[in-house]
């Protein structure tokens, strides 16, 4: 068996964003990058599948971008992945979703993938199409906003999430593109012992396959929300927060 | 132009969420059809065309279904727009259908802007422009973004069409309640929410006890839960609870559009937080800037005083 994870590398969100030069996308200058949260949970799901099957499913990460998404490439191979697939694309932050997935559609193509695992949605971007369109590119059937999963008999038993916290249930045939949702599982810290490991593990740079497929669509502008005027804002010295913020719970508290 | 808005049936009922579709239409301008994927007795009560496909042989939840419904609908209609909220269900059927149309598709859409929709991106703390640059195009609207006018309109003149369907590998096989919860947080007059700002699950406590001294409930962002540091009974949020209590205290929460959809009926925000622009912000009612695991006890001492 073999196992596709599609790892994105974002920004850590708690940081200031600004507008590049074009004002289409975010600068880069100042940010921290890290693995889009939702991948983390694929890439703990497809570890745990190559854990219960003894070590058998080969699992393969893939990302498409700079030079430094393959740090999230390293964390996938600390975490477990047995190799890593780097698409070598500088353009990739503003290719929209259909280009990103004619991408790894590409590759994927011919490698024999039984089963493909994907965030259900980047937490720069959140389209929440990438992984759908993959399913759709490859001829794969597809689940979305997974929150549990079980591989048995050529099939996955999965749980999609609902509003209020409600689940439904599908048997989804293999093979099959599944997008995960936070909650799935507690993605594991990579140890020492496999950091040092997956330096090891080869990470291969691979050809996109050709050239990208047209963009559907394309950010026109990128900008900062001008915020509602909030209420009050208390700043300053923590003797002086604590007080004032404590005659305000206590009155709102008791009118409560 | 002509957009199509394709409606939600879940567990036998019309999602309210109509509404909400055609007051995005509104906003766009140009015609509308509606699309019902289900029984014909669930139609909505608005003029105009509504295109009904019946339910799916195999269940109500049948992506390649409902795919093939809305290409069929689309098709007759000859609609350029095709309109769903983004929902788990929205989210799930949309892409299928760009992908069935090769039509950009845009995602929870907030606005209607020059050449193209406003989006949120970065976790809701930025937004962006995205312009489609194919003739058909899918949107998905976030929630709550395009408030429904409300008041029944009249009576849909029903076309129904079969959709042309080849089953895939996806079969449902039921719904699955939410696991029942602890505690009634909906009816909590004092809500104290911890967020991932708390750090550590022993931070939990510190919250725990200033929800004790407001006499309050405990509550909980999703990272939270997610690490298992607190109940999902204790969850705010879309795939949480929907509360309404006059005071909610969010501790370390950023603010992300489906945390704020479970607490924005709040009387009184009170916002605590180390960031002076996280979105929380917009909704607060107060903002302390500063960081929790200080502040916390030192408020608590204060209200036991
Ligand atoms: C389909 C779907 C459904 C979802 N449903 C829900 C839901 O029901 N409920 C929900 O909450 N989320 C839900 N989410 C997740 C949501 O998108 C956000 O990821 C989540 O709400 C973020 O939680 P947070 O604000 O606690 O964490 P973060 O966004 O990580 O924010 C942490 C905040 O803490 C602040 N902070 C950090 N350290 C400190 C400190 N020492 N002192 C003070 N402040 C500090 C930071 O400045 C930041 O603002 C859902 C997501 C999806 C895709
Ligand atoms: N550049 C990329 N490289 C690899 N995978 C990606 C990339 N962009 C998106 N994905 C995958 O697609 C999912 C959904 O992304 P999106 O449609 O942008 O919200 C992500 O969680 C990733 O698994």
């Amino acid at each position: 068996m073999r196992i596709l994870v599609c790892v994105k590398q974002v920004p850590d969100m708690a940081a200031r964003f600004r507008p590049n030069g074009a004002g289409t996308w975010y600068g880069e200058e100042d940010l921290v990058f890290r693995m889009n949260e939702y991948d983390e949970n694929a890439v703990e799901q497809a570890i745990q599948v190559k854990e219960r099957l003894g070590g058998a499913p080969e699992v393969t990460a893939l990302s498409i971008g700079p030079a430094r998404v393959t740090e999230a490439l390293r964390k996938a191979l600390a975490m477990g992945c047995d190799r890593a697939l780097h698409v070598p694309d500088d353009a990739a932050a503003e290719r929209d979703p259909w280009q990103i997935a004619s991408i790894i559609a590409r590759v994927a193509q011919d490698r024999g993938f039984d089963l493909v695992l994907t965030g259900m949605q980047s937490q720069d971007r959140g389209s929440a199409q990438v992984g759908p369109f993959v399913a759709a590119l490859l001829g794969f059937s597809c689940a979305t906003t997974v929150v549990a999963f079980e591989l048995g008999d050529g099939r996955v038993r999965v749980k999609r999430e609902l509003e209020g916290g409600a689940r439904s249930a599908l048997e989804v045939a293999l093979p099959a593109v599944v997008t995960c949702q936070l909650g799935l599982n507690v993605p594991r810290y990579p140890t020492l012992p496999n950091i040092m490991k997956a330096k090891k593990k080869p990470l291969d740079a691979v050809a996109p396959g050709g050239e990208p497929a047209d963009a559907r669509a394309a950010t026109a502008r990128f900008f900062e929300p001008r915020r509602r005027a909030a209420g009050q804002v208390i700043e300053g010295a923590l003797d002086d927060v604590a007080a004032r913020l404590a005659t305000i719970l206590k009155e709102r508290a008791s009118v409560a | 132009m002509k957009t199509l808005l394709v409606c939600e049936v879940r567990e036998g009922k019309l999602r309210e969420s109509w509404g909400e579709l055609l007051a995005f239409a509104g906003a766009l301008g140009g015609e509308r059809e509606l699309l019902l994927i289900g029984d014909e007795g669930l139609a909505p009560a608005v003029t105009g065309r509504l295109w009904v496909a019946p339910p799916s042989p195999r269940g109500e939840f049948d992506p390649a279904w409902h795919q093939a419904a809305v290409l069929e609908a689309a098709r007759r209609a000859e609609a350029d727009r095709i309109a769903f909220v983004h929902s788990s269900w929205g989210w799930d059927v949309a892409p299928r259908v760009a992908a069935g149309l090769g039509a950009a598709q845009v995602s929870d859409v907030v606005a209607i802007a020059e050449g193209g929709f406003e989006t949120g991106c970065c976790n809701g703390k930025m937004r962006r422009i995205v312009a489609p640059r194919t003739e058909r195009v899918v949107v998905t609207i976030q929630p709550g973004a395009f408030p429904a006018r409300g008041g029944a309109e009249g009576t849909p003149a029903i076309e129904r069409i079969a959709p042309a369907y080849r089953p895939d590998g996806v079969t449902f096989t039921g719904y699955e309640a939410a696991a029942p919860r602890g505690v009634d947080l909906a009816r909590a007059p004092v809500i104290v929410s911890a967020g991932r700002g708390v750090g550590k699950k022993e931070n939990v406590e510190i919250v725990a006890a200033l929800a004790k001294a407001l006499g309050g409930e405990l509550g909980a962002s999703r990272p939270v839960v997610d690490a298992g540091w607190v109940d999902h009974g204790r969850q705010v949020g879309t795939t949480g609870q929907t509360v309404a209590p006059k005071l909610y205290v969010a501790c370390g929460i950023s603010g992300a559009i489906q945390h704020l959809a479970g607490m924005k009926r709040a009387e009184f925000v009170v916002a605590i937080n180390k960031d002076k622009d996280a979105p929380i912000g917009e909704v607060a009612n107060v903002l302390a800037v500063g960081d929790l695991v200080q502040l916390l006890p030192a408020i608590t001492a204060r209200l036991r005083r």
